[in-house]
């Protein structure tokens, strides 16, 4: 059901390398599972509203005044690479 | 042992000065000495600080101070709520040695009520597992049997509990992490109603779904430690602005006369354990004594809960997990660019289950594929939520065991992701609705001998009738076994 | 030989589609309570959820939802009662979350116009762009590239970054496709965002310094054949910083495809980036296997249901429309329809209307700011409200010329020196030794000395040949140096010598 060019195509999406058996794998593992979840389909109707907020709410906002920042060292503490208070990050290729 | 009593129980001795707080906690990092080599739940103990604090608390009690019911008393925290300074992995190498420079609202709620924060607990990574064996550091044991595994995702948290290392835990619960892990060990664990607790800090796995909640040895304990955690938190948008319920008071209340209590006909059957299914229906029958009415309801949507709980979930999981590429914290491993670099970090920092999910989770969301899967597993969530709030008109509260079985051999199911995946049947569909549940012990299984939980469900802030049917049930179980379950749990000690 | 934007337009028609971003000027950022203030030191505006930190969450700043509702409402958009924030996820270093929280398929403000003039040789022409939507997002971080050549990303060695700006509420305006422009378009592209600039300025809602990117502005441009209905392929135009570069960038694309389409080659759908020293675009990143983002609603944040009274509220609160303002100043400066464009052109009219606000007479202010200081600012290729003259110059420099203190070629030295930074007009006197000499008895020393100078064109002028004058007044001027009033001197002259 899932193919292996398939999985490839999502592992580049979501930016994880995966090694030739691990794609085979992972093909036949997930078109298992997909045949499971499937059964979604059968009572999803055009009539059932979807849900995204188990409990109903709206119009959360927050008042716009200024809260206190992390400092920068905080801010930077984890960082495996920094230079000049930024974080220092290989060459970039996609465009901007 | 100090270590055996309940926490309330310690919390009285510390009240009288029968106990100092520092010598609660020294006996409690002894204890995790001499047993945690064996049991594994932590993935960092954190000596200093919990003294340090258990100091602070002391000083406190001198000065006369009016402290709240847990203060001084040691807690277990699981390894996805940040706690700053101190190492936050979420079981696994993606954060090794990421220290947060913020306190989820958790920790600082804890921190108000002057508990004493012992160190983290192991979990399956990132919350996605029901077993712990998916922590990229060890299995956690179950101290009932160290060759099972202790429930899972918060293993650490509840075999900690078990083998008295903590007598109170935080866990968190997306689709039974709480609950499962109590069921397999013998604790009481809650799942609050989604919202109830803030997420603040909580490193989200599916944000729709994710809850902390509380964990102990007796409905008491957790009651009045879901008190401490609970209430609205400005920094959440999807935490509820409304009053914490009644939940202490509905516990010592206990009282069950006249309540109706659902049995969902979907929750047993096929694929249950015939062992819990007969402590579960031993269980209803000690509640009828007491007065309540036990009723059959149908919960006809629930067979498709578990279908969308692995589109939901992992959906969200996807895109939360995006965060995680090497740039600003965590793992950095590779050379190149920096697409190469978050390509490679990803692949070693991320375990199989976890990558499996984030794959299902992009596919179910792709463009082409989103109504087919996502979409029609949102639409079984208005279902199911549906089912419950017609259930609810009917009945107080729902019942079900927790878990189909006992807790399995570490290994047994970890090459089936189906057959792991089952283990949540009957927990998932109380997060998918964002309703209340609790798992307390309902006695030992015929078959092995190993614990089952029996699972009460309430409506959304109703979290105060699992109390009072929990309370009454472990009043009942208790009495007829002459203590509570854990008593008969085979004595760890320093090897 | 060339194509020639004529001959472009004979044989396709051109279709325009613009995307602008508004940085808000809330104090705090979309989802937290940072500061949004610009060119703070790097990292220090920055905070678990700004900076996506495992645990962190968002909250919405309620002045945004304002912000944006007022500017639904200045471009006449319906207001959705029900609007929610959905996830946009890809992959970028400059994104804390590797995933944009933006709105998709429910935008909070939709189908709206704005309505623009026009110059052309025939006079005003007014088009209705039309607003698909109007939604909310938030910034991304800021990179610079290091070690490759000129800080652009190709060939860089590593960038660094920055996340002040990441947070920062951002407005998307998205207009619908804009046809039957026929040659205007890059000029309906410019007034249009000059507009949208106008109204977001007078709405108070941002700063929108197209310089320091709190108004950004992507430009999308496609040809198809007359006649034809199906639309042609497009590009996107980014980098366009300013005003001007609007116009330049759309014709630059226009003539592109063109020569492409000509010589039965294929535009290819693409991302360009607009460079300023050369007019012209170089290709970006190929956008003919778009991303998919994957989009779903945000579970962290709550829908958004303002009520009627809410809208109603903000739309009450709503400034004079730029519009009907420029209208009323029209009437009361009683200005023709070409002097308006021209004011409205070199983005001089508030400073117009400010300086005849502090009280200076119109037709002179409007003289200066068109004149001399629009001039100056074409010099330095920026626009007049970038120099450091401001309205309160102008006015005191008219007040000056008009109680006789400075002549006009006394007063363009003046403006000169603010504009070079030397000071405020009293400075620039003072230090300059500015001074109208109209001193009688000075200048009739100066007119004796000049006449004596040049007796045969003194005789000339007795003889009644006026326009001889000139070589003596010239003679008088640099004799006092510029500073004499030349009505003055001829004046003065043509009596000294029997003719005034």
């Amino acid at each position: 059901m899932i193919s292996r060019e398939d999985v490839a195509n999502l592992a580049k999406l979501a930016r994880i390398n995966m090694t030739d058996g691990e794609l085979d794998h992972l093909a036949s593992e997930l078109s298992v599972i997909l045949d499971a979840v499937a059964r979604v389909q059968e009572v999803a109707n055009s009539d059932v509203p979807p849900t995204s907020h188990p409990i109903p709410m709206s119009n959360v906002f927050r008042v716009d005044e200024n809260r206190p920042s992390l400092s920068p060292e905080d801010a930077l503490s984890g960082a495996p690479a920094s230079e000049g208070q930024r974080f220092k990050v290989p060459q970039i290729l996609g465009e901007e | 042992m100090i270590v055996n009593k309940s926490a309330m129980e310690m919390s009285q001795l510390l009240n009288n000065g029968e106990i100092s707080s520092v010598d609660l906690t020294r006996a409690h990092l002894d204890r995790i000495s001499e047993v945690d080599g064996q049991v594994k739940a932590f993935l960092f103990v954190d000596h200093d600080g919990a003294l340090a604090q258990a100091e602070l608390v002391d000083a406190k009690r001198r000065s006369g101070e009016n402290l709240s019911p847990l203060a001084g008393v040691p807690l277990a925290l699981k390894d996805v709520m940040t706690q700053r300074g101190i190492p936050t992995t979420c079981g696994s190498k993606m954060l090794e040695g990421w220290r947060p420079p913020y306190d989820s609202t958790v920790v600082t709620k804890l921190r108000s009520a002057d508990v004493v924060i012992l160190g983290k607990t192991n979990c399956d990574e990132f919350a996605m597992g029901s077993s712990t064996e998916n922590s990229a550091y060890f299995p956690t044991r179950n101290p009932w049997d160290l060759t099972r595994i202790p429930g899972g995702s918060g293993g650490g948290s509840s075999a900690s509990l078990a083998s008295y290392e903590a007598p109170l835990a935080i866990g968190t619960d997306t689709g039974g992490s709480i609950r499962q892990p109590a069921a397999v060990t013998g604790t009481v664990g809650v799942k609050p109603t989604y919202g109830g607790v803030s997420r603040y800090g909580l490193v989200a796995f599916s944000s729709s779904l994710d809850q902390a909640g509380p964990c102990a040895r007796t409905v008491l304990d957790v009651a009045y430690l879901h008190e401490a955690i609970a209430g609205h938190d400005p920094l959440d948008s999807t935490s509820i602005n409304a009053p914490v319920p009644p939940i202490v008071a509905a516990a010592k209340d206990g009282n069950v006369k006249g309540m109706k209590i659902g049995v969902i006909k979907e929750l047993q059957g096929d694929g249950y354990q015939p062992g819990v299914l007969k402590l579960f229906n031993q269980s209803l029958e000690e509640l009828a004594k007491l007065g309540a009415e036990i009723v059959e309801v149908s919960c006809k949507y629930f067979d498709y809960a578990l279908a969308a709980y692995y589109l939901i979930a992992p959906s969200e999981c996807s895109s939360n997990l995006a965060r995680f590429d090497a740039m600003r914290y965590g793992l950095r491993i590779g050379e190149g660019s920096a697409e190469e670099v978050m390509n490679s970090t990803r692949s070693a920092g991320f375990g199989k289950e976890v990558k499996r999910r984030i794959i299902l989770g992009t596919y179910a969301l792709s463009s082409g594929y989103y109504d087919a899967y996502y979409g029609s597993a949102q639409k079984v969530r208005t279902l199911i939520s549906q089912d419950f709030k017609d259930a609810f008109e009917k009945v107080d509260v729902l019942v079900s065991p927790t878990a189909p079985t006992t807790a399995f051999k570490i290994g047994e199911k970890s090459n089936d992701p189906i057959a792991m995946y089952l283990n949540d049947i009957a927990t998932i569909p109380t997060n998918l609705a964002g309703v209340c549940g609790m798992s307390l012990p309902s006695g030992l299984a015929e078959e092995d001998g190993l614990p089952a939980g029996f699972q009460i469900m309430a409506g959304a802030m109703k979290d105060d009738r699992l109390y009072k049917v929990g309370a009454a049930l472990e009043s009942a179980l208790t009495k007829k076994w002459g203590g509570g379950i854990l008593g008969k749990a085979p004595k760890l000690v320093a090897k | 030989m060339a194509l020639t934007y004529e001959d472009l337009l004979t044989k396709y028609e051109p279709v325009l589609g613009l995307e602008v971003h508004v940085e808000l000027g809330t104090k705090s950022k979309m989802f937290c309570g940072c500061s949004t203030n610009f060119g703070a030191e790097p990292n220090t505006q920055t905070c678990p959820v700004c900076l996506g930190l495992p645990g962190s969450l968002p909250v919405v700043n309620e002045k945004a939802i304002e912000y944006t509702i007022a500017i639904g409402l200045a471009l006449n958009c319906s207001i959705a009662p029900y609007s929610r924030f959905a996830r946009k996820n890809y992959f970028y270093p400059d994104m804390p979350k590797n995933f944009q929280t933006s709105q998709y398929d429910e935008p909070i403000c939709s189908n709206g116009f704005l309505d623009i003039s026009v110059e052309t040789e025939d006079g005003m022409q007014d088009f209705r762009i039309e607003i698909e939507r109007v939604h909310m997002e938030e910034d991304t971080g800021k990179s610079l590239h290091m070690g490759g050549a000129k800080g652009r990303i190709h060939g860089a060695d590593y960038s660094l970054l920055d996340y002040n700006r990441a947070g920062i509420p951002l407005v998307e305006i998205v207009t619908k496709p804009v046809e039957g422009t026929g040659k205007l378009v890059p000029e309906v592209a410019r007034a249009c965002v000059a507009e949208l600039r106008d109204i977001l300025r007078a709405l108070g809602v941002s700063d929108v310094k197209m310089e320091q990117g709190s108004l950004r502005c992507d430009a999308n441009v496609s040809l198809r054949p007359i006649g034809e209905s199906k639309f042609g392929t497009r590009s996107e135009t980014k980098n366009v910083n300013s005003l001007r570069s609007v116009e330049r960038a759309v014709r630059s694309e226009l003539l592109r495809h063109g020569s492409l389409l000509i010589d039965g080659k294929r535009v290819i759908q693409e991302t360009r980036h607009f460079h300023e020293n050369t007019g012209e675009t170089t290709s970006g990143r190929s956008k003919e296997q778009a991303e998919d983002y994957r989009y779903f609603p945000e579970p962290d944040l709550a829908p958004i249901t303002p009520s009627k009274e809410f809208i109603e509220k903000i739309r009450s609160s709503l400034p004079e429309k730029p519009s009907i303002r420029r209208k009323r100043l029209q009437e009361n400066w009683r200005v023709p329809d070409k002097e308006m464009a021209a004011m409205i052109n070199a983005d001089v009219l508030d400073l117009v209307a400010a300086t005849v606000e502090l009280g200076a007479d119109p037709t002179r202010s409007r003289g200066w700011w068109l004149g001399e200081i629009a001039r100056l600012a074409n010099e330095r290729e920026v626009s007049a409200g970038e120099l450091p003259i401001t309205p309160r110059d102008v006015f005191e420099i008219v007040s000056l010329i008009e109680a006789g203190e400075l002549t006009d070629k006394l007063a363009r030295q003046v403006v000169e020196g603010v504009i070079n930074g030397e000071g405020r007009p009293k400075d620039i006197i003072e230090s300059r030794g500015i001074k109208v000499v109209s001193d009688d008895s000075a200048l009739s020393a100066a007119i004796e000395k000049a006449i004596a100078a040049q007796p045969e064109v003194a005789e000339k002028v007795r003889g009644g040949h006026i326009p001889a004058a000139g070589a003596l007044i010239g003679t008088v001027m640099k004799e006092t140096r510029g500073q004499a009033d030349a009505a003055k001197v001829r004046e003065l002259l043509l009596r000294h010598l029997g003719q005034g």
